[in-house]
Order: structure tokens, then sequence, then C-alpha cells
């Protein structure tokens, strides 16, 4: 199991020196196993500082991360084997692609990890799969590919590490919007299929609205919201009052209430907005 | 008068066998701003890199303020009225201090020193960066960056800026103060802005929006004309903006309203007003 | 973090020093290296390590500064003077000693000129931003055009290194986390294995310094560049009488040390 509990985390950048800023602070989170967690905030509200430390890549100034009941900057061993149940899919992830081909960089992780080659290529080939990059590519050199295939290739290799939690930061920038859907079926298909965690940090907000179960909402370092797309988006005024976009549908019903049109709360995708009119409409004709 | 003019304009990259341009025809007005959206792989880049010269037609024409592009006498002419802004905001800014790198482009058309201080002064002031013309360009935030390249083109004061998806890597801040500059440089300056996008948001202020698809142009019309085929849209793997989408479904369920309301506030309007009878 | 690291250390600033032209600071400089080769005596080592400390006080440049950038070169010192401690003959200090009087006195006097050099140049650096130095150098350097040397493409590439440089180790930070996060280890083993295990960071590294590369050239054209022929600057370097009278001073010091060379000071 990888619940992941966050005790009191904060992050300061330039310690003890006349530039030191705390990047994040008194962040308490527990995200149960296998849940679907959107992160959102604009740039420089510490959530990219946040998801480094999931993975130990950055340790923290002060408190605590567990995953699976343990603490995982405890010693070099369990900062290594977080790394194996935590992955982590860094921003523009196409651009860490090394390998001569698409299959041994799909096995970079787990070859690390020390498995054995069957093994190895079962993970390769399974990864694959998930993001729906075909066997006929395997021998190819990753740099030949589209910027969609490279982007669903640098996944895999995550995913080969058969990860307990998947993180992935901005996963769609950049893409077309088909390009865009694809990558987020890829990774709701995974979670599905494993059970596993999954935490997608995004400045698209139709795209987190629409898959996230839960969403976190930073803003200059601290969780100023947590809660269901609901619940979040129901706060409207406040994400556009911290910089924030709220989802095209939220923006449409806010404006019909500014219209005096009585739209329940905390509408966030198309078809409720347009589920919400038509009520209204059908109560005006009977 | 159109200012750019694409006359049946192939294109094929050396060494591909599928043409990136299938007859392209095309004319451009002074002073609009039109923006094109394609998928990834429509043609969309590859039409932006035919408008300075950049890439020069395999077969047909392209004119840009009465020079024909393929002419190479005339090739330094035609860049300096048209400015090109790109992508990556790192790869095209050249120097270590924010006024330098506006001024390249001038020092290079060898324009004199003084007025070259001008210049830049100018632009930095119209992209809202003059503040931070001393400042290094790595420190600055994407959208700043990409200020501060729109910034170094005006100094050319070319007639047309073309934008090459200088949105894609940008977060939502930044995306919006790239958008509001340029519109702001064609609305209040009369530049000819054309802006290549994959958002859709992005072309809802445009005077004009050309859809691409596999080197053709399959739709060209307002914005909100475009947008109301949502068949088309849809078909392309393009998506619409929510205030189309949602009058489209209330008129599919027998709502009478037009599809042109693209501006949210608009289309809240036409709603209410519908539902008030 | 790699990205502590001071590159160019160029500290802005508005003293005489930092004010003037580039290429009265570069002719100085040269001028100043040549005159220490020409130090024979403690006199000579005196006033220039003197000059030295008068150009520091001017620039407000402290010697904290200088020892920080004088660190890594502490190896090279102690080399220096160890190596002329022992191998110099003469006279010993104590009867069958190795060391010798005129070994001591060469040991300080060698690292003495490499700390003068050193801060001679970190001088120059630290009062002058490395676009101002390229530009001088282009400027001083440019009666080899005729020679066909290419002068103007040797100082854009200096200084699009400059530019790059920052960005370059912002993406090497980014690809080691990158791979740290699939299980890298860049840490352990041996100094074989250490090396092998930078190769997933060196190739990306390369992949994008070319589409960089690439893309800068497109973004370059299209603002019309075209070699060096026929540009302009917008910041123009003119000497001033501050400039003439720091390079009549400088001549004057190589005089000077040349001078007292003769009477073996």
């Amino acid at each position: 199991m990888s619940e992941i509990i966050v005790e009191k985390l904060r992050h300061v950048y330039s310690a003890g020196t006349p530039f030191e800023v705390a990047a994040i602070e008194d962040i308490d989170l527990v995200i149960p196993q296998g849940q679907l967690v959107g992160i959102i905030g604009h740039t420089g509200s510490g959530k990219s500082t946040f998801i480094q430390h999931m993975n130990a890549l950055l340790a923290p100034s002060a408190g605590k991360v567990c995953c699976g009941g343990q603490d995982i900057n405890e010693s070099k061993i369990s900062r290594r084997d977080v790394k194996h149940q935590v992955g982590l899919v860094f921003q523009y992830p196409e651009y860490q692609l090394f390998e001569e081909t698409v299959y041994k960089d799909i096995a970079f992780g787990p070859k690390n990890m020390k498995l054995s080659e069957e093994e190895i290529d079962q993970r390769v080939r399974e990864a694959a799969g998930f993001v729906g990059v075909e066997e006929e590519l395997f021998e190819k050199s990753p740099l030949e590919l589209s910027g969609g295939q490279k982007r669903r290739i640098a996944i895999a290799g995550v995913i080969a590490m058969r990860p307990g939690v998947l993180i992935l930061d901005e996963p769609t920038a950049g893409l077309d919007p088909a390009g865009c859907r694809q990558i987020l079926d890829n990774i709701c298909a995974y979670r599905e299929k494993t059970g596993a965690t999954v935490i997608i940090v995004s400045h698209n907000m139709d795209d987190v609205a629409r898959i996230a179960e839960r969403i976190i909402v930073f803003s200059h370092g601290r969780v100023v919201m947590d809660g269901s797309a609901g619940e979040v988006f129901s706060r409207a005024q406040e994400l556009i009052d911290i910089g924030l976009d709220v989802p095209h549908a939220t923006a449409l019903a806010l404006a019909l209430r500014k219209q005096g049109l009585q739209l329940p709360e905390g509408i966030y995708t198309h078809e409720q907005l347009l589920s919400a009119i038509l009520e209204i409409r059908g109560a005006a004709v009977c | 008068m159109s200012i750019i003019k694409f006359e049946n304009v192939h294109y094929t990259y050396p060494g591909d066998q599928m043409e990136s341009l299938c007859g392209v025809s095309l004319a451009i007005e002074e002073g609009s701003f039109v923006a094109v959206l394609g998928h990834n792989g429509s043609g969309k880049s590859t039409l932006a890199k035919h408008m300075n010269a950049i890439l020069v037609p395999t077969e047909g024409k392209v004119t840009v303020c009465g020079i024909d592009s393929a002419d190479e006498e005339r090739l330094i002419e035609l860049r300096r009225n048209v400015g090109m802004v790109f992508q990556n905001p790192d790869n095209q800014i050249v120097a270590n201090v924010v006024e330098d790198d506006v001024a390249f482009a001038p020092e290079n058309l060898g324009v004199e020193p003084r007025e070259i201080r001008r210049r830049v002064d100018e632009a930095l002031k119209q992209v809202g960066m003059y503040d931070k013309r001393q400042h290094a360009p790595h420190l600055l935030s994407g959208g700043q960056k990409q200020r501060v390249a729109i910034a170094g083109v005006i100094a050319m004061e070319p007639k047309i800026i073309v934008l090459d998806e200088p949105t894609a890597m940008l977060d939502p801040i930044g995306r919006e103060e790239v958008i509001s500059t340029v519109t702001r440089l064609c609305r209040e300056k009369g530049m000819t802005v054309v802006l290549i996008t994959h958002h859709m948001d992005e072309c809802v202020g445009a005077d004009r929006l050309i859809v691409m698809s596999n080197g053709s142009i399959v739709a060209d019309g307002v914005p909100a004309e475009v947008f109301a085929n949502i068949e088309l849209m849809e078909r392309e793997g393009l998506t619409v903006p929510e205030t189309t989408r949602l009058l489209y479904d209330l008129k599919q369920r027998g709502m009478d309203l037009p599809l042109t309301a693209l501006d949210v506030d608009a289309c809240a309007k036409e709603i209410v007003k519908q539902l008030r009878g | 973090m790699l990205k502590d690291i001071t590159l160019g250390q160029f500290f802005p600033g508005d003293t005489i020093a930092h004010r003037l032209d580039p290429r009265t600071k570069l002719l100085l400089v040269v001028l100043f290296i040549v005159a220490l080769f020409q130090a024979r005596g403690w006199v000579a080592y005196g006033v220039l390590t003197l000059t030295v400390a008068a150009c520091m006080t001017v620039s407000h440049i402290s010697a904290r500064n200088i020892f920080k950038g004088l660190k890594p070169m502490i190896f090279i010192l102690a080399l220096t003077g160890v190596l002329n401690i022992f191998y110099t003959g003469g006279t010993p200090i104590l009867p069958g000693w190795i060391i010798t009087w005129e070994g001591i006195a060469r040991a300080i006097q060698m690292v003495l000129r490499i700390v003068l050099l050193i801060t001679g140049t970190f001088l120059l650096t630290y009062t002058t931003s490395p676009i101002a130095l390229t530009d001088g150098l282009e400027l001083l350097l440019n009666p080899l055009k005729k020679l066909r040397f290419p002068v103007h493409e040797m100082t854009i590439m200096m200084s699009m290194a400059l530019r790059f440089i920052p960005t370059l180790i912002e993406e090497t930070d980014k690809i080691m986390s990158a791979q740290k996060a699939r299980g890298a280890d860049f840490e352990t083993g041996s100094l074989m294995d250490r090396a092998k295990a930078l190769l997933p960071v060196l190739v990306p590294l390369f992949v994008s310094a070319f589409r960089r590369a690439d893309e800068l050239a497109v973004a370059m054209e299209s603002r019309c560049y075209h070699g060096g022929e026929g540009r302009t600057r917008m910041k123009q370097l003119i000497l001033k009488g501050r400039d003439y009278i720091a390079l009549a001073l400088g001549i004057l010091l190589l005089a000077g040390i040349i001078y007292l060379k003769k009477w073996g000071l």
C-alpha cells in the first residue's frame, strides 16, 4: 500500500543566505491509495517543489513525508526505494529520452531497479501497452518520433517501474487537444488497471475538472483549498482572485448567474451546465 | 490591399514524401488579426515559415508587402517587414541583457545608434518591459521572455508580426500577457498579426480564423462562424469554445439561439433572453 | 547544486573601474601582465601589489571576493610554492638542509606572481559585463579582419555561449532530477560507473543544445542577421579622458617596472 502522509512540510531555498525563501510551508495532507488528485496553482505557487518531495528528490527543511507508513527520508535506502514506489514524470519529459531505441529507453527505469531480464521485458511491453505505443516502434530511435509519441514513451519509462503512486507535472503541456486527451486517457487507464494513486499537476482546469476526484489548490506555498471538483469550483471567484483559471463551464455559469439566472453552485463540466439550464427551462415551461 | 498573398503554394520538406502544404491560396488584409488553428502536423507552422521566407514554396508563389519571397536580392527587405516570434522563448533571445537583445535586429539592419536607442525604448514600453530593460533574460518568467521577443521584432518596425505558437510553453498568466500584447499592437498600432495556435481561446478576439488540416485550409471566416461548424472542428481533433458548444447543444434541444455569441457575457445574455422569452 | 556556480562573475557597480571603456581595461590587463613578467626584485613586486590593492579599492572589490575566486587555484599555488622551495639552489637556511633562502624567496615571488595575475584578470571580469567584454574584444581585434580573421564571428559566438550557459545549467539540473526519478544513481560506484551514469544526462543535453542552436539560427535570420557586415551598435564605445589617463598610468607602470629591472630591484 502506498498511502502518502505529509506532515508539517516546509521547504526553504537558499537557506542561510539573504535570498532565503520558503517555497512551501505548513503542508499537511493525506492521500489515500488509489485516489486521482489534481494539483493546481500558478507558477511559483510551490506545487513543483511539493511534488519533488514525494519521491525524495528534495529533502524537507522541516516536516515529514511518509509513503506506505515509512518515512521516505529516513535513510539512503529509503530515499532510493521511494523512487521505485513513487514515479515522477517531469514537465516536457520527452527531453530526457536518451537511448538509441524506444525499447531501451523504457527499460532504463526497471534496469536501474536491478530486475531480471524477463521481468524488464515484461514491464516494458506492459508499459508501452498502457500508453498505446505499438511494438513496431520498439527498435526505432525515440528522436525520430512525433512530439506526442515521444511524450508517451517518456511516460511509459516511468510506468515501467510500476509505481504505486504516479505523479505527472503538466503532462499535456504543449500538445494539441487530441494529444492531450489521449495522454489523459492513458493515465486514467493505468490507474484503473493497477489501482495506483495518480497525482496530476496542471494548468488546464477543464482537464482537472473532468478527471480528478480531488483537487488541491496551492497558492504562495500553502494549500488554500482541498476538496472535490464541485467543492473547489463552487469557490470560482476566489480562484479567479488568486490568479487562476476556472473551467470554461464554470466561467460561463458565473456569467449566467450574474445575469440573474438561478444556477446551482459548483458547476464545472459542460454536461452539468447544459442540464442545469435545461432544468430551468423545463421549470419555466411547466 | 492584401499584405500577404499565397498563390497555390505547395511545400515538401527535403527528404519527405508527403507534402506539408498542398496548394494553399490565401490573402491577408493589412492591419487585420488572423488566427490559424490546426492540430499538430496540420501544416500551420510551415505556413508561418513561408511568411518571412525561412521556407520558400516548392511550387506556387508567396508575396509579402509586394516582395516575392523567392527573390533573394530582397530577402532582408522582406524580413524587416515581418517580425517572427517562435514557440520557445529561450531559443530566440540572443543577448544577456534585455535591452541588448531588443537592439539586435536594428543593429543588424545598420540603423544609426541613437535611432536604435529610441526604437528599443519604444518597443520595450509597448510590451510593458521597459522597467526590466537591464535584466538578464534567463531570470524572467516565460510570459516576460516572450514579450521581450515581441519587443525584439517590433524594434525592426515591421508591418506584420507572425507568432508561431507563442503560448504553447506558457502558463495561463503568461498566455494572457502575450495575447493581450499582440491584440493591442494590432488594434492600436495597426500592425497585421498572424497568430498560429492550438488554443481555441486565443482565436476568439481575432478578425479571421483559418483552420488547417493536412496541409490545406479547411475553414476560413469570422471566428464565431467557423466555430459554429462544430462537426468540422471535432473532425479535425479541435475543441470549440464552451460558449459555442453550449449554444449549439441548447439549440439542438429546441432553444432558438444564435451560434455567434463567442464572448462569455454575450453568450450568457442570449441564453437569459431566451429563457425569459 | 550546479546553479550556485558563479559564472561570468560580473559584479554590477558604478565605480570609475566599471565606467572605463572595456578596451581600456583589456589593454591595462595586458600591460599589467607584461609588467608582472618583467618584475625581478622585491621593489617591483611591492609596486605591483600596491597597484592591485589600489585598483581593488577603486572598484569596490573586497579581498574576500578575490579569495573566493582563488580557492580553486589553491592546489596549483601550493605546488608552485613547494617546487620552488625544494628545487632552488643557494644557501641552506640550516647547514645540511635542502631548503635554501633563495628557494623561499623564489617561492614567495612565484606564488605572488600567480596571485597577482589572477587578481588582475578578476578585476577585469568583476567590473566588466560579458557583453561589454566581447564588444571591446571585437573592436580591439578589428584590425585582424584585414587578415581575414573572423573577429565578428568569434566574438558573437562568445557572447552566445555566455547567454546560454545559465539556460543549459538549468536544463542539466532538470534532466538530472528526471533521471534520478527513474532510479539513476550519480553518486555511488567506481569512477567508470559514474562516468557511464552521466550518459543519460549528456545525451539529452546535447540533443537539446543542437535543437536550441537550430531554432536560434532561424530566429536570428528572422531578425535580419547576416553577419557582421553593415552592422551598427546601440551602445557605442567611445574612449574618454579617463580612458587615456588610465592607459597612460598603465604604460607608466610598465616603464617603471622595466626601469627597476635594470637596477635589479
